[in-house]
C-alpha cells in the first residue's frame, strides 16, 4: 500500500521535524557555543548566534586547560575514563556471560530466587551502599584508586550483564548443551565449545551498555576518587563547569569531548545499544 | 560458576544496605566512626524535626514527588506520541529515530551543562540563555527565573520546571523506543481487521493499540520512577540544591551532608529512606515479572 501525500501526512511529518528541532536545540549550543572565541561568547548581544568562524581555541584549551586561569584541561580525566571504562567492561561482560549461561541452562535449586535478589541490585540508590563502599574500599587499599572504581563497576554491573546475557542464552537450543554433554563436556566445556562462540551478539549488546553506563557514571566517580588527576571525565567537567570563572566555549567544547566516544558508538552501533536499552526493563 | 557474583552481590548490595542501616541507627557525626546506637532519632530529625534538616528534607522529598510525577507523565506522552508517528510507514524514519534516542547515550553530566547554560536567566542587564532569546523575539512578558525562581505554587516549586525538561529530554527516547517496540510487535492483521470493521484510525488506536501498550507503559513507569526517586548528577550539575533548597532532592542532600559535611548517621538515614521509597515501586514489580516468567 503505497502512502500519498495528504494532509495528515504532511501534519505527521511537520511534528517529527518539529520535535527534531526541538531535540538537537542542545547539540546546536554545544557546537556553537564551542566553536566561539572567548570574547565572542561573552558577548550576550550574540549568545544564540551561530559563530563568526570556526575556532578550536576552546577545543584546545578544554583539552589542556589555561593554567593561568586556574582551570585545569580534561585530555588526563579522558585517558583516565578509558583506563577504568575499558576494563571494567570487558571483566563485567565475561562475569555476565557466565552468569547468564548458568543461570539460563543449569537451573539449580533456588535459582528462581537468586535471580530476583541479584537483579534488585541494578534498581537500589547507591546511595544506600555509598558509606559501607568507601569504607570498605579505604579498609582493600583501593580507597582514590581507579582499581577501586572498576572494582565497583565490575560488582555493580553482575545484575544488568548477567540479565542481558541470561535473556540471550535462553534463546539458545537445549538440543545443543544435550549434544555436547553426550559428547563427554562438562559445565564449564559446555560454555567454551557451545555457548562462547555463539555469544557475539551478546557481548556486542553487553559491552556497548556497560560501556555506555560506566563513561557516564558521575556518583561513585564524584564519591570515590578525590584526586583532580584522577577523576574520569565527567566529574572534571562538572568541576570545569562549577568553577567561579565559566569560560562557557571551553566548558562546551569539554562537554562535546566527553560526549563524542559514546556518541560515536550509539550513531555506529544504535541497534545494539537499543537492544540494551530494552532489555534493562526486565523482561526486555 | 555463578557463586562468586552471587557471593559478591550479597555483600556489596545486601550486606551494605545492612551496614548502611546499621549506620543510620548510629551517632556517627563526624569523620570518625561511632556506632552508638540511637535507634530512629536521625529519622525522627529528617521527618518530624523542627529544624532546618527536617525543613530541608520536607522539601526533597514534595521536590521528588513532583519531579517523578510531571517527568513521567512527560516521557510516556511525548514518547507514545512519537512512537506513534514514526510507526506510520515514515520516509527517513531512522534519522528521526536517531535525532529522539541519541540523548541517552551521553551523560547525565554532559546534559546538566548544556541545560544549566539554556536555562541560565541572567541579570536584568545582562539576560541569558532562553530569557535572551525572549528579550530578542520581543517576548519579555515571558521571562521569568527558571531554574533560580524561588516562587512556588502550594508546595511545588517551579524551578523544577527547567530541570524535568532536561531530564525528559533525555529520557523520553526510552519510551519512545519501548512503545516502537510494541506498535512493531503488533500484527498489521490486527489493524486491518480493525479498518475492514469500519473503525477510524482514532478509535482503532483507542480501543485496540493502546490497550495493548499497557505493560509497556507499567515496564516504562518502573524504569523512568527508579530513575527519578535516586536523581542526582542531573540535578547535582545542573542546579544544584538552589537558593532556599528550590531544586533540592534527597540525592543531592545525602552526600552533601555526608561526603563535604561529614554527618554519616545523617547520610545514612536519607539514603535508606531513598532505598525504600525505590523498594515499595520496584519489589512488587520484580516479584510480578518472575511470577509471570514461572507460568510461562
Amino acid at each position: 500500500m503505497t502512502q500519498r501525500l495528504n494532509p495528515m501526512r504532511i501534519g505527521i511529518y511537520l511534528l517529527l521535524i518539529l520535535f527534531s528541532g526541538l531535540f538537537l536545540v542542545p547539540v546546536y549550543v554545544l557546537l556553537s557555543s564551542s566553536l566561539k572565541t572567548f570574547t565572542e561568547v561573552q558577548d550576550l548581544s550574540r549568545l544564540w548566534s551561530p559563530p563568526s568562524g570556526l575556532y578550536l581555541e576552546s577545543f584546545r584549551s578544554a583539552w589542556f586547560g589555561i593554567p593561568e586561569k586556574g582551570l585545569r584541561g580534561l585530555g588526563p580525566n579522558l585517558l583516565n575514563s578509558i583506563y577504568l571504562t575499558v576494563p571494567a567492561t570487558i571483566i563485567s561482560s565475561m562475569l555476565g556471560s557466565l552468569n547468564g549461561y548458568v543461570l539460563s541452562k543449569w537451573k539449580f535449586r533456588g535459582a528462581n530466587v537468586v535471580f530476583p535478589l541479584m537483579l534488585f541490585g541494578m534498581f537500589i540508590p547507591y546511595q544506600s551502599i555509598l558509606i559501607p563502599l568507601t569504607q570498605t574500599l579505604r579498609a582493600m587499599g583501593l580507597g582514590g584508586t581507579l582499581w577501586g572504581l572498576i572494582l565497583v563497576h565490575v560488582v555493580y554491573g553482575i545484575p544488568i550483564t548477567t540479565l542481558i546475557f541470561r535473556n540471550y542464552y535462553a534463546e539458545v537450543p537445549t538440543d545443543l548443551i544435550e549434544a555436547a554433554r553426550i559428547d563427554g563436556a562438562g559445565i564449564l566445556g559446555i560454555y567454551w565449545r557451545v555457548m562462547f562462540p555463539l555469544s557475539l551478539p551478546g557481548f556486542v549488546v553487553v559491552i556497548i551498555w556497560q560501556f555506555t553506563n560506566i563513561w557516564n557514571e558521575f556518583l561513585f566517580a564524584v564519591t570515590l576518587l578525590q584526586k583532580p588527576e584522577l577523576q574520569p571525565i565527567t566529574v572534571a567537567l562538572r568541576n570545569l563547569a562549577g568553577s567561579q570563572i565559566k569560560e562557557w566555549n571551553m566548558v562546551m567544547a569539554g562537554a562535546l569531548i566527553a560526549a563524542v566516544p559514546t556518541l560515536l558508538i550509539y550513531v555506529l552501533m544504535g541497534r545494539y545499544f537499543i537492544r540494551g536499552l530494552l532489555a534493562g526493563s526486565v523482561k526486555g | 560458576m555463578v557463586l562468586p557474583s552471587i557471593i559478591l552481590i550479597a555483600i556489596f548490595v545486601y550486606g551494605f544496605i545492612g551496614w548502611t542501616a546499621r549506620v543510620a541507627l548510629s551517632k556517627w557525626d563526624g569523620i570518625r566512626p561511632d556506632y552508638t546506637w540511637v535507634g530512629l532519632e536521625n529519622f525522627r530529625h529528617l521527618l518530624v524535626g523542627q529544624g532546618t534538616t527536617a525543613r530541608r528534607f520536607h522539601i526533597d522529598l514534595w521536590n521528588t514527588f513532583f519531579f517523578t510525577l510531571l517527568f513521567m507523565v512527560a516521557c510516556v506522552v511525548a514518547g507514545l506520541l512519537l512512537a506513534i508517528l514514526l510507526d506510520q510507514k515514515i520516509k527517513g524514519e531512522g534519522i528521526f529515530r536517531t535525532i529522539y534516542l541519541f540523548p541517552m547515550a551521553i551523560s547525565f553530566v554532559v546534559t546538566g551543562v548544556v541545560w544549566q547554560w539554556i536555562f541560565a536567566p541572567g541579570t536584568e542587564t545582562r539576560l541569558r540563555g532562553v530569557n535572551a532569546l525572549l528579550h530578542n523575539m520581543g517576548l519579555d512578558a515571558l521571562r521569568w527565573g527558571w531554574y533560580t525562581d524561588t516562587t512556588s505554587i502550594g508546595p511545588f516549586h517551579v524551578a523544577l520546571i527547567p530541570v524535568i525538561i532536561a531530564a525528559a529530554w533525555q529520557l523520553t527516547g526510552y519510551t519512545t523506543a519501548m512503545y516502537l517496540a510494541g506498535l512493531r510487535s503488533i500484527p498489521d492483521e490486527l489493524r486491518d481487521a480493525a479498518r475492514v470493521d469500519g473503525a477510524s484510525e482514532i478509535a482503532m488506536y483507542r480501543r485496540i493499540i493502546l490497550p495493548m501498550l499497557q505493560p509497556i507503559t507499567l515496564s516504562a513507569l518502573i524504569i523512568l520512577g527508579h530513575i527519578s526517586l535516586k536523581i542526582f548528577d542531573l540535578v547535582f550539575t545542573m542546579t544544584g540544591r538552589g537558593t532556599g533548597f528550590v531544586t533540592d532532592v534527597p540525592g543531592i542532600f545525602m552526600f552533601e551532608t555526608t561526603f563535604q559535611g561529614n554527618h554519616y548517621s545523617q547520610g545514612a538515614a536519607i539514603s535508606i529512606i531513598m532505598l525504600l521509597t525505590i523498594a515499595v515501586v520496584v519489589v512488587p514489580y520484580l516479584i510480578y515479572s518472575f511470577r509471570r516468567e514461572v507460568e510461562l
